[in-house]
């Protein structure tokens, strides 16, 4: 048998197989129950199909200059899917597009919970001050007197809840010192 | 607010990968084809600022090369797996939300850690708490709690090769002390 027919069967064989795993994936989305569980069908298996294919791409194409390419598509592959999958699968989560009762742990829900309440403090207690200001109109002068250095940073709730990176609030207000000087 | 110069040696990584980027693109590795792709480079490096990925300025290829073999054994190994469950167990799987604490704060690695643990045990990274390096994965088929500290075990397992491969001095010296305990814990 010569090298050119084994190569020829392992391209063939390669391609099947990633068809196969695209299969899969698609399988895998009909059959899974909610959006997080479907991501796991739409990244894995299409992955490693993907592989397959471009390997049997270059078992058939026999050329090395092709072969930089191809691997940098998968590469490319690799950096996004991940971005994606967990892109939409944190939409996914914060807007409550999953099934709670297949879920046997979750270890994040109670970290949103008290991020929530923090919030929830946050807000009844700014709401409280703005009452205080209001009945008291002599402090509410007094405050804007002393202007922005007089004003309550507001807390922002610890945690996987919070938008904004540390650095960017702390570039905020040396800027804001930077203003007032 | 003015942003402040990167040295070139840090850019040095993305240069190369971006003139060997180049290279592959336009399926031509000569000298010519290089210089123009490195002007290009510069050009894109200059005009488009990213901030600056931080390398811990070492890498270990032999750790690297492990590591690499080890996660495409593990993107089969996953992939038909994920295919197994969708046939067989479909509806009716049970998964599990968890927190894995990693011990690197590098950024890079954190994300290289969430990147790899998305394509290989059958996890997807829900939320990342940067603050305290914790990642949330939603992951494929946890029916007990106990399937789930293994799995947290597995994702600290990846993050130690990956911890070989790139990650800083101190953290090879935690990742050895570790193992080391593990051994000791095992033997009395």
């Amino acid at each position: 048998m010569n090298t050119d027919l084994v190569l020829e069967i392992v391209a063939g064989l390669c391609l099947v197989l990633g068809a196969l795993m695209s299969l899969a994936a698609a399988i895998g989305l009909l059959r899974f129950p909610d959006l997080l569980s479907r991501m796991h069908a739409a990244t894995k298996p299409q992955v490693f199909g993907l592989l397959l294919l471009l390997i049997g791409l270059a078992l058939q194409l026999r050329s090395w200059a092709a072969v930089p390419v191809l691997i940098i598509a998968w590469l490319f592959q690799l950096l996004t899917v991940p971005v994606s999958a967990h892109m939409v699968g944190r939409a996914g989560y914060r807007t409550k597009h999953l099934h709670r009762e297949t879920l046997s742990v979750d270890d994040l829900d109670a970290v949103v919970q008290k991020a929530a309440a923090e919030e929830a403090e946050r807000r009844k207690a700014d709401a409280a001050e703005e009452a205080a200001l209001a009945a008291d109109p002599e402090l509410a002068a007094e405050l804007a007197a002393e202007g922005d250095a007089g004003k309550k940073p507001a807390g922002k709730p610890k945690g996987v809840l919070r938008t904004k990176e540390p650095k960017e609030t702390a570039a905020k207000a040396s800027a804001k010192r930077r203003r007032e000087s | 607010m003015t942003r402040s110069r990167i040295p070139l040696l840090v850019e040095v990584p993305l240069l190369v990968w971006l003139v060997i980027l180049w290279g592959a693109l336009w399926q031509d590795f000569s000298a010519g084809n290089l210089i123009f792709g490195l002007l290009i480079a510069l050009a894109v490096v200059n005009i488009f600022y990213l901030p600056p990925v931080e390398l811990a300025g070492r890498l270990n290829l032999w750790a690297a090369a492990v590591f690499v073999a080890a996660f495409l054994l593990n993107v089969a190994k996953a992939s038909f797996e994920v295919f197994w469950i969708a046939l067989t167990r479909g509806p009716r799987t049970k998964n599990g939300v968890l927190a894995v604490k990693l011990r690197s704060h590098s950024d890079l690695l954190v994300t290289a850690t969430g990147h790899t643990i998305s394509l290989i045990p059958g996890s997807l990274v829900v939320d990342v708490d940067r603050s305290t390096s914790t990642l949330y994965l939603h992951v494929l088929d946890i029916p007990d709690p106990d399937k789930a500290d293994r799995f947290r075990e597995q994702v600290r397992r990846i993050e130690a090769g990956l911890i070989r491969a790139i990650g800083s001095k101190e953290e090879v010296a935690m990742v050895k002390a570790e193992a080391a305990n593990r051994r000791n814990g095992g033997t009395s």
